[in-house]
């Protein structure tokens, strides 16, 4: 029995991937859920820096940074791999990966911005979209012929950007809006039909109602918060 | 049997930190390359075609194929090249370690420095402080060993010393003394200088002084 806790949150993609990633690996773990508004006294030691979830302790070790995680995860037990072997291949999913992370940071917006005001709701909109096009024209990954971005199977950069989509699904859902649009974007919708279908994943994937309802909760929060200061 | 050497291109411009990291590693490796200068003002059509999402360099071109994102060059050339010496170490929870500060070292040196050099004057002070605060975090992680990577000289060592060439860019203009706050970092910073692949990849400091004015006087305060 493998030493495996993982501090997350369970609404969180960087946690989501992390625990696919333990699940399709087939590896028990302890899961401590996390209250972002009380930090447990554990993960503020195991990630001082930047006192974030998903940590992963090995044996007391602990792993900080999702994508990090998933690698270290992937080279210790090959089972199901998700890292590509050859170093090219490993470069692209890399670069991908990487990528996903700038679509978050895109995303997170949607959280906060006020739906009545047009004008800031299309400039955020207008910038996942061009995200999204890059990914849909320009990632040579993403193909008509294949599944995944990993071929015909996941790997990395399929659970890199699963988490992303997904997290962008509930933002459509929070704020009744509609980004990843079929006629726009048809490979990426149809790749996400795809990996949402995928039997770990399926298990592993928050049910919508939650994700609106912990979102609308947070948005509240800090709505709350500002009007205090 | 080695990789074949003939067709390594670099996309590169001369004061960018992160063209530097590149140029270290392919050095450690001892892998001949050419090195090609862009100019920001006017980006060449092979940079276009080969990273088009980002448009930046380095960009590194390995029989044709684009490699893009300096860390992520890095990581490839150590594999393809894979004799000694490994730039990233061979254990699992080092390597996620090294990574991990790897990527903290891309998202806070270069945004906080270039506050320092570059910023509002109004901001200047709290600029100063968030850069030195970067700096003791990693002087913490260096802790009393010679290299971040221990006994030798590794990833995490790449990623940041090219920084160091901006040294006393960041002094001047942001007047401040680096020594002064992080003396073990700066103690580091010469034991990298003696390292062949690194002196030959940093610009002499001065040179990225002249050209931080230069960028000033052309582009104003950000």
């Amino acid at each position: 029995m493998e030493d495996l806790k993982l501090h997350g949150f369970w609404y969180s993609p960087f946690t989501m991937r992390v625990v696919w990633t333990l699940k399709l690996k087939g590896l028990a773990y302890e899961n401590i859920e996390e209250d972002r508004y009380n930090k447990s006294p554990q993960l503020l030691e195991y990630n001082p820096v930047h006192k974030k979830t998903p940590v992963l302790v090995h044996g007391g070790k602990p792993i900080c940074e999702s994508m990090i995680i998933v690698q270290y995860i992937d080279e210790l037990w090959p089972q199901n791999p998700l890292v590509p072997h050859d170093p090219y291949d490993r470069a692209q999913a890399r670069f991908w990966v990487a990528y996903s992370e700038q679509l978050f940071s895109a995303v997170v917006p949607l959280i906060y911005v006020d739906i009545a005001d047009d004008e800031e709701k299309e400039k955020v909109i207008e910038k996942v979209q061009k995200l999204l096009k890059d990914i849909e024209d320009q990632c040579v990954l993403l193909d008509d012929e294949k599944k995944f971005f990993g071929g015909d199977n996941i790997n990395i950069v399929d659970i890199a950007f699963g988490s992303m989509i997904k997290f962008l699904v509930t933002m459509e859902d929070l704020n009744k809006l509609k980004v990843l649009e079929v006629e726009k974007f048809p490979r990426l919708h149809s790749w996400f039909d795809n990996f949402k279908n995928v039997s770990i994943i399926k298990e592993n994937l928050p049910n919508r109602e939650k994700m609106c309802a912990i979102m609308k909760y947070i948005r509240e929060r800090k709505r709350e918060l500002q009007s205090s200061n | 049997m080695g990789e074949d050497n003939s067709n390594v291109v670099l996309l590169d411009f001369w004061p960018s930190s992160y063209g530097m990291r590149v140029k270290i590693a392919l050095q450690e490796k001892g892998v001949s390359y050419e090195c090609r200068q862009e100019d920001f003002e006017a980006k060449s059509s092979l940079l276009l075609e080969m990273n088009p999402i980002h448009k930046m360099i380095p960009v590194l071109i390995h029989n044709g194929k684009p490699i893009c994102e300096s860390l992520n060059i890095v990581e490839y050339i150590d594999e393809v090249w894979n004799h000694k010496p490994s730039l990233l170490p061979s254990d699992p929870y080092k390597r996620s370690q090294a990574r991990f500060w790897g990527n903290y070292i891309d998202k806070n040196v270069y945004s906080r420095g270039k506050k320092v050099w570059n910023g509002k004057v109004e901001e200047k002070e709290e600029s100063k402080k968030q850069f030195i605060e970067c700096l003791k975090m990693l002087e913490e992680e260096l802790g009393e060993k010679p290299y971040f990577g221990g006994d030798e000289f590794g990833y995490v060592d790449v990623a940041l010393v090219p920084f160091t060439s901006w040294f006393y860019t960041y002094e001047t203009l942001g007047n401040l003394s680096i020594e002064a706050f992080v003396p073990k970092l700066v103690g580091w910073t010469k034991r990298c200088m003696e390292k062949q692949s690194v002196a030959k990849s940093l610009p002499h400091p001065h040179n990225i002084y002249d050209f931080a004015l230069k960028y000033r006087e052309a582009h104003g305060y950000e």
